[in-house]
């Protein structure tokens, strides 16, 4: 029961937060890109949390959905809903076709795999530079009003917010419905205990893939919004920086948890934008924060939580 | 003909830094469970704190003691922030200690250095051309193949014959027998993460007298040294150094006849070796699968 309050209570204020955040001295992108941080991370911690595949490249497909819709806006047709689409299918496909080569893997070596193959889109993206704007990065494309029929959604600040926000629902209740099902359990026994799986006659590699799959495809999905909310994308969106935040941002909130990285994701990009508008050394503090979590809060901030609610 | 040479040769000399760089990593990664996103990290303190330190103590001083710092200091980060999370059983957190490392010696170089990049000085001796022909061959890449073989072939040596070397190969193997049999396996790994960071300072110094200083090129030399790693084979130090050295030819290789792939043609390679061979060149069957 008082899970349920919490959580009416999360959607209540994410459906308000144009109204409240300005009020405490934030600005409505800010929340969009917690948003599209948020689907970014929970997509990724299907993997991450739930199946326990260390994936550590993740921000190639983040911005691979993010090349796939600035590219189909500045090239294609000036449609919003084609350009999510499109970045999406991208960056999904490529996770599905690379899936083979690291699900066998394990731990350390499934990580390394994962963030070695990120840097080939980097280095595509850097270098291809007539089509993709090079290390200045894709410009040159703005998100389009949506027409349905005769009837038109403006995507001013405000707008964009709540089309992000039902982003984040679609994507919520598509992880909410792939955990609660056979698949879903699956990938937990599989982090559990791999071996045990195994001798269950489950093909653990086939799982592992699906999970890398299902969050390449809403990373990019993450990845395409968050296009569309700068009008802009870079090769910075597909640095194994990003892909690093990714998962100290899931670390931070809570690994175990289903809306762990969502806090992370808060708690990350606020601190972010407020380190690096007062100090230079920002990285620093960023690097000092991934040491202090490693060190003091490994279960993140659900994690603690939960663990005072059972002392209770 | 002579561009091929020269852009091969400039690939060779890369590759030399990706090996060294490689081993140090591979050698960390097999006894002490933790890839150390961080090496490029001591890579640059090596470079930098050579760079400090060569007023003073000339370049062949400072060749000596920007390794030696760097491995230093490593000993210190292993035994205040690495240690204590050797128990943990998720390699995540290693990897994001070792992380949030790199990002604060980049920024921290960056602010204490500036952000230009700054050229560390070579004795004449060693920096003439030793042909008129092939004028890239400067006595100072030669110097940089020889000290980084007689590197190699130390650690070899090392490990082989001596009985440190032995314990180390023998944590690798099993770390929980190694240490049953008495041995103190915490002294064990914190030596070996010295001699990683050795490794890293060393690659340092030599690629700052090629590539010269920029706080960043700890950070863009680690991700070619996973490569070498992966293609080289998980859990084989020869393999790393192979790996390391193919992959730097490649780059170069590729930069005569298309110079906009030399960077990703390395990432290529590595998704070639894993589809036909996943375990990398010299790889041991069964390690992480």
């Amino acid at each position: 029961m008082n899970r349920k309050i919490t959580i009416a209570a999360m959607w209540i204020a994410l459906v308000a937060l144009p109204w409240w955040l300005p009020l405490i001295g934030g600005y409505t992108a800010l929340g969009s890109k917690v948003l599209i941080y948020a689907i970014a991370t929970m997509g990724l911690n299907l993997l991450l949390g739930f199946t326990g595949g260390l994936s550590f490249g993740q921000a190639a497909y983040f911005g691979l959905g993010a090349y796939g819709a600035g590219m189909t806006l500045k090239y294609l047709a000036p449609s919003t809903p084609l350009a999510i689409l499109i970045g999406t299918l991208v960056g999904g496909a490529a996770a599905t076709l690379l899936g083979p080569l690291v699900m066998r893997r394990r731990g350390i070596y499934f990580a390394m795999i994962t963030i070695a193959i990120g840097q080939l889109f980097y280095f595509i993206m850097v270098r291809w530079n007539e089509v993709t704007g090079g290390e200045d990065g894709l410009a040159g494309f703005s998100r389009q009003d949506i027409h349905l029929g005769s009837w038109i959604y403006r995507l001013d600040e405000t707008n964009f917010y709540y089309l992000v926000l039902i982003g984040f629902t679609i994507a919520v209740a598509v992880l909410w419905v792939v955990l609660q099902s056979p698949l879903g359990h699956t990938f937990v026994a599989i982090r559990e205990n791999r071996r045990r799986i195994e001798f269950l006659g489950v093909r653990v590699e086939r799982y592992i893939w699906v999970a890398f799959s299902i969050a390449g495809f809403i990373t990019a999905f993450a990845g395409t919004l968050n296009a569309l909310l700068f009008n802009f994308t870079s090769p910075q969106d597909l640095h194994w920086i990003l892909s690093g935040n990714f998962v100290i941002m899931i670390v931070l909130g809570g690994m175990r948890s289903f809306f762990g990285p969502l806090i992370g994701v808060i708690i990350f990009v606020v601190a972010q934008d407020y380190l690096s508008s007062i100090t230079g050394n920002w990285m620093t503090f960023i690097g000092m924060i991934f040491v202090l979590i490693v060190l003091l809060f490994p279960r993140g901030v659900l994690g603690i939580l939960a663990r005072r609610i059972e002392a209770l | 003909m002579q561009l091929l040479l020269f852009n091969a040769f400039n690939g060779l000399i890369q590759g030399v830094f990706y090996a060294l760089m490689a081993l140090g990593l591979a050698l960390i990664l097999s006894l002490n469970s933790v890839i150390n996103m961080a090496h490029g990290g001591f890579l640059v303190i090596g470079a930098y704190l050579a760079y400090a330190l060569s007023p003073y103590l000339g370049f062949w001083g400072a060749l000596v003691a920007g390794p030696v710092l760097a491995a230093a200091i490593g000993l210190v980060v292993e035994r205040l922030l690495i240690r204590p999370i050797y128990n943990r059983s998720d390699p995540l957190y290693s990897l994001l200690l070792t992380f949030g490392l790199a990002l604060i010696v980049e920024d921290l170089t960056r602010t204490i250095w500036g952000p230009q990049g700054l050229p560390l000085e070579i004795p004449d001796v060693i920096n003439s051309p030793v042909s008129d022909v092939y004028f890239f061959v400067t006595g100072y890449r030669l110097f940089v193949i020889g000290i980084t073989t007689a590197a190699v072939v130390g650690l070899y040596l090392l490990l082989r014959y001596t009985l440190l070397g032995i314990r180390i190969r023998a944590g690798i193997n099993d770390l929980e027998t190694t240490a049953a049999l008495g041995v103190n396996i915490y002294r064990l790994r914190a030596l070996n993460f010295g001699f990683g960071c050795l490794f890293a300072g060393l690659s340092g110094v030599l690629a700052a007298g090629v590539l010269g200083l920029t706080p960043p090129m700890g950070n863009s030399l680690i991700m070619p040294s996973f490569v070498a790693i992966i293609i080289g084979g998980v859990g084989s130090l020869f393999g790393a150094v192979v790996g390391g050295l193919i992959i730097g030819l490649a780059a170069g290789i590729t930069t005569t006849y298309y110079p906009a792939a030399s960077e990703a043609v390395i990432y290529l390679m590595m998704l070639i070796v894993l589809v036909v061979r996943p375990r990398g060149l010299f790889g041991e069957e069964g390690l992480f699968e």
